[in-house]
This record gives C-alpha cells, sequence and structure tokens, in this order.
C-alpha cells in the first residue's frame, strides 16, 4: 500500500464517526495499539519537547526501509502518532520525503498540528521528514 | 446552592458580548481568565471611539485632538491612581503589561542599587516574569537569587522568609497572588518584616487586581505591578507603581521622546515624573481603555466581585473533590478563584483537549511556573479560574465534563 492509499483508508475510516467524541475514542484505541517504544530509545535525543505533551521519536534503517517508533505522554497526541506510524513508517526514505500529508487535515484533526498546539506533534512531523531527507541523501550517494 | 441574589450575573454576562457564542456546537464556558479576561462593551465602545473620533498623538499637539486626548491620558492616571489608591497620579507609570513593568524595576532599580555579592528574593511561586529579569540582574551585577521555598499548600514558608533576610538583600519581589494555584500571600506581613531591615518589595499583582481591593497605601508595597488585560482592559497595557522616592532616584531604563526635557549633544536632562519612565509614544489608546475597564470593575463593586468569586471557588472546590482520582493543587487557606488540578492517570493535554471540545476553555500546562511544577514533582496542571461573569451552573458543566474525561481515559 502506497502511502497515499494508506491515508485513503484512514480517511475513510474516519468518514465512519459522527462525532468527535468517536474520534477521540478511537484515538484514544490507537494509542493503546501503538507498539511500544523500546525504554532505551527514549533518550533525551529522542525527546521532542512540546509545551503541552512530549513526544519521543526514534528512526532506524532497517533493509532499506525507515522504521519509526514513537511516544507520548498525552493520550489523544499518542494516538495521532498512531496514525503517523501507520502512514510513514517502514517505507523508503524518497517516499516518505516526497510525501504530501493530507489525511490529517481531512479528518478534522488539522489544529492538532497547529504551531500553537505545542504538542509535538508537528515537530515529529518535520522531525521524520528530516530523516527520510538524510537518509535518502545517504542512499542516494 | 444559591447564588447571591444581590449580585445579577445575567445581567453582567450581556455587557460582555464575546461569552454568548457558541464553539463546537457547545455554548462558550470561558473559564481560563487567569490568563486573560473578557472585555466588556464599555471598554470595547471607549477604544472604538478613540480610532474612530479622537485618535492623535498626546503631549505634542497644539491642536484640539491632542489636547483632549492627553487629557483623557492623564485621567487615566488618576483612575488608576484611585483605583489602587496611590498617592500621588505620578507614581503611576503606564507600562505594557506586568511583564514590562517588572523588567523595567529590575533594570532600572538593579542599574541604581545592585551591586556585586548584593541579594534579590524571589519565592518558589513565582510566574517566570518574575524570575527571569532577576536572573538577568544576577548575571548582570553578579549579585545573588534567593528562593523562598513555599509548602505543599502552596503557601509560602514564613519562617524560613524571615531567615533569609540578610544586609545583602536589596529587594524583595513577589507575586501578591498565584497565577497558578490562586494562594494569596501574606503580603502585609511580608512587607512589614522587610521594611523592619529597610528592604524594599515589589508586588507582581498580574492575579490580584481583578479580584480584590487593592490598596498599595495600606499594604505599604514599594512597587506594584499588574497588566490591563488582566482586569477586563485592553491587551499590551499595564502599569507600574512606585512610591515617588524610588522613581525619582531610579534612572530611566528606557531613553527617547517625552522623558527628556532638554537635549543637546553634550547632555541630556530627564522630564519629571511619571513621563520619566514613559520613553516613546505610549499606548494611549490601552490606557484609556483600561480606565474605563478599571471603571467598570468600580462599578459593578470589587467586593461583590470578590464575594461572587469565592462562592464560585467554594462551589468548585467541593464539586471536583467528588470526583475520585481527582487532586486539586494549591490547597492554600486564602485563594482566589483558580483551581489547579489532575485527574489520576490523565494527561492535562488530553483534559484539556476534551473540554474544548465541550465548549469549556481551561488553561492546561506549567502555567509559566516551571519551578513551583517542579515542586509538585509535576509536568503541568489543568487550571479552571473564574471571573465576575462565570456562572455557578458552568462550575456544574465542567464537574459533568470531567466525569466524562475521566470515562473516556480509563
Amino acid at each position: 500500500m502506497t502511502i497515499d492509499e494508506k491515508q485513503q483508508e484512514i480517511i475513510e475510516e474516519f468518514g465512519l464517526f459522527d462525532d468527535w467524541m468517536d474520534k477521540y475514542n478511537y484515538l484514544i484505541e490507537l494509542s493503546k495499539d501503538l507498539p511500544e517504544m523500546d525504554p532505551k530509545n527514549k533518550t533525551d535525543d529522542n525527546l521532542i519537547e512540546g509545551c503541552q505533551s512530549k513526544v519521543w521519536l526514534n528512526a532506524e534503517m532497517q533493509d532499506g526501509k525507515l522504521v519509526f517508533t514513537a511516544d507520548s505522554d498525552a493520550i489523544i497526541t499518542k494516538g495521532i502518532i498512531a496514525l503517523l506510524i501507520q502512514v510513514l513508517s517502514g517505507r523508503n526514505p524518497k517516499e516518505i520525503k516526497d510525501a504530501k500529508l493530507y489525511f490529517i487535515d481531512e479528518i478534522g484533526l488539522k489544529e492538532n498540528l497547529s504551531p500553537t498546539r505545542s504538542n509535538g506533534l508537528l515537530a515529529m512531523v518535520n522531525k521524520i521528514k528530516a530523516y527520510a531527507m538524510a537518509y535518502d541523501l545517504k542512499q542516494n550517494q | 446552592m444559591n447564588q447571591d441574589v444581590s449580585y445579577d450575573v445575567s445581567a453582567i454576562r450581556q455587557d460582555f458580548p464575546i461569552l454568548n457564542q457558541y464553539v463546537h456546537n457547545k455554548p462558550l464556558s470561558y473559564l481560563d481568565n487567569a490568563a486573560t479576561t473578557q472585555k466588556p462593551q464599555t471598554v470595547i465602545d471607549r477604544v472604538h471611539k478613540i480610532y474612530a473620533r479622537q485618535n492623535s498623538n498626546i503631549h505634542r499637539g497644539v491642536h484640539f485632538l491632542s489636547n483632549q486626548l492627553t487629557e483623557e491620558y492623564e485621567q487615566a492616571r488618576e483612575q488608576v491612581r484611585q483605583f489602587i489608591n496611590a498617592k500621588h497620579a505620578r507614581e503611576v507609570i503606564f507600562t505594557s503589561g506586568t511583564t514590562h513593568s517588572i523588567n523595567a524595576i529590575a533594570y532600572s532599580f538593579g542599574e541604581k542599587y545592585i551591586h556585586e555579592g548584593d541579594e534579590v528574593i524571589i519565592t518558589g511561586l513565582e510566574h517566570h516574569a518574575n524570575i527571569v529579569p532577576w536572573q538577568a540582574l544576577r548575571e548582570r551585577k553578579n549579585a545573588r537569587l534567593k528562593v523562598v521555598p513555599i509548602n505543599d499548600r502552596g503557601e509560602i514558608q514564613m519562617d524560613a522568609y524571615e531567615r533569609m533576610i540578610s544586609s545583602k538583600t536589596k529587594i524583595i519581589a513577589l507575586s501578591h497572588i498565584s497565577n497558578s494555584l490562586g494562594t494569596i500571600n501574606d503580603v502585609k506581613r511580608i512587607i512589614e518584616v522587610a521594611h523592619q531591615h529597610n528592604i524594599p518589595v515589589l508586588l507582581d499583582g498580574a492575579q490580584s487586581i481583578q479580584h480584590q481591593q487593592v490598596d498599595v497605601q495600606d499594604m505599604d508595597c514599594d512597587f506594584y505591578v499588574f497588566s490591563g488585560h488582566k482586569v477586563y482592559g485592553p491587551n499590551g497595557t499595564g502599569v507600574l507603581y512606585g512610591k515617588e522616592k524610588w522613581l525619582e532616584e531610579m534612572p530611566p531604563y528606557q531613553t527617547g521622546g517625552e522623558m527628556i526635557q532638554k537635549v543637546t549633544f553634550d547632555k541630556t536632562t530627564y522630564n519629571e515624573l511619571p513621563l520619566k519612565f514613559e520613553a516613546g509614544t505610549p499606548n494611549y489608546v490601552g490606557a484609556i481603555g483600561m480606565a474605563e475597564a478599571l471603571r467598570y470593575v468600580e462599578k459593578t463593586g470589587i467586593q461583590a466581585i470578590a464575594r461572587h468569586e469565592s462562592q464560585m471557588l467554594r462551589h468548585a472546590t467541593q464539586k471536583l473533590q467528588e470526583i475520585p482520582g481527582l487532586t486539586i493543587y494549591g490547597t492554600a487557606e486564602r485563594k482566589i478563584s483558580v483551581l489547579s488540578f489532575l485527574i489520576d492517570g490523565i494527561h492535562h493535554y488530553d483534559t484539556g483537549m476534551v473540554l474544548d471540545k465541550m465548549g469549556i476553555a481551561v488553561r492546561t500546562g506549567h502555567h509559566c511556573t516551571e519551578p513551583l511544577m517542579n515542586h509538585f514533582g509535576i509536568e503541568g496542571t489543568v487550571r479552571a479560574s473564574f471571573a465576575m461573569y462565570n456562572t455557578l451552573d458552568e462550575i456544574d458543566q465542567l464537574y459533568h465534563a470531567l466525569l466524562k474525561v475521566k470515562q473516556m481515559f480509563s
């Protein structure tokens, strides 16, 4: 499944929900299903300090694919992380680098990626992109 | 519980147009008043009228509009003087807010009186705005910054405070009321002790001006600072009150227009108080708007507001304590209507996000008091803060919303 196909799938999933409460409950479920991050990767280097919530992000190359693991101390944030991981993790760096993320807007969670929220999510997306660019560059060398 | 019958909260709400709206399809319940307060129509109208009919730069014009507005600006100063019961209007300096006022004092007082090895005392309750300017001063002057510890109720430890004062102490700067916890500090006692050692005291009044009668002469504080936007006035306005004897001796912290008397390339003489401390074109629109806000508070009655708010606090404290696993941070005996809390195992950000969806505006995070959060070993809290226009119904709404939060996240 491509990044865009995955985004489309999530948009359709969220289309089933009538209100924010269902959406949030679903994010809470997703947060519980997010594979646990190896505690040894919860380093200060991997910490993205938002003013409101903390996010940890670890990146590793496995067989040419960039694999992300992440965590947050806030559940809603963690639920959105789970979605971002579903969309972006385990893909080759070029695909991640070139991806346009539109699903967050489409499922009505745009506010969560706004710079004013300061929950660490926007910084996380930026960091994912930066990793992808760096590894893509490395692969092409 | 019955609402105070003599206090017509629904009539007051009518004066604040912003309150009458829906967010996320829910009626707005604005409980973030410690961050900023909403503005009554009279203030909005006043500011509008200046721009529509009166605007002109003050203090320097020969023409009608300039003279008219200069007069109103000085009347605004007189209104502030009266509101805080300062002795002279020239002791009232207009600034852009509390942070500006504290920075100005830390710089100007520091230049004159703080030398290497001297000490400044603050407390564990302080907002960053009353920590960082003193840290900067410490670096500039090689001085020391001492912090009076607090107890777990969020009260200043008076015995520690008294022991901390030394012959090196040059100023004591503390919040009149804590923004994160709502603690009302025993400032009269603190000032009395300081004055026994001839040490001046600066009160950060950002959270007291809107909640209780402030009388700077009765408290005998040397400096009192506050922001207009926290007392129903326009944003970007504030006051620095200082006793004349200090302000006369302290050097200007900014230089430029209006604060000068005479400029030649060899020497400049400074203007008299208060203009000496008001360099550049002041925010005269804001100052006049702020004076209008103070008139609104006066008309409503600060005592009546205080009674209403303490009723809010009692009701909210009682309701929230009914929620299992909810901890209130800040349980001082004397508090204003600020409630900081956390529900066991639920992140403050998650709580705030869900409350927002239910139309309830609260603050989450460390509230610019990270050292205070460290004292309690937490990252932040959810803070609900009530103002003159909040209702008991809104508190009940908050209570039910929190039950929902609890259900969602457990």
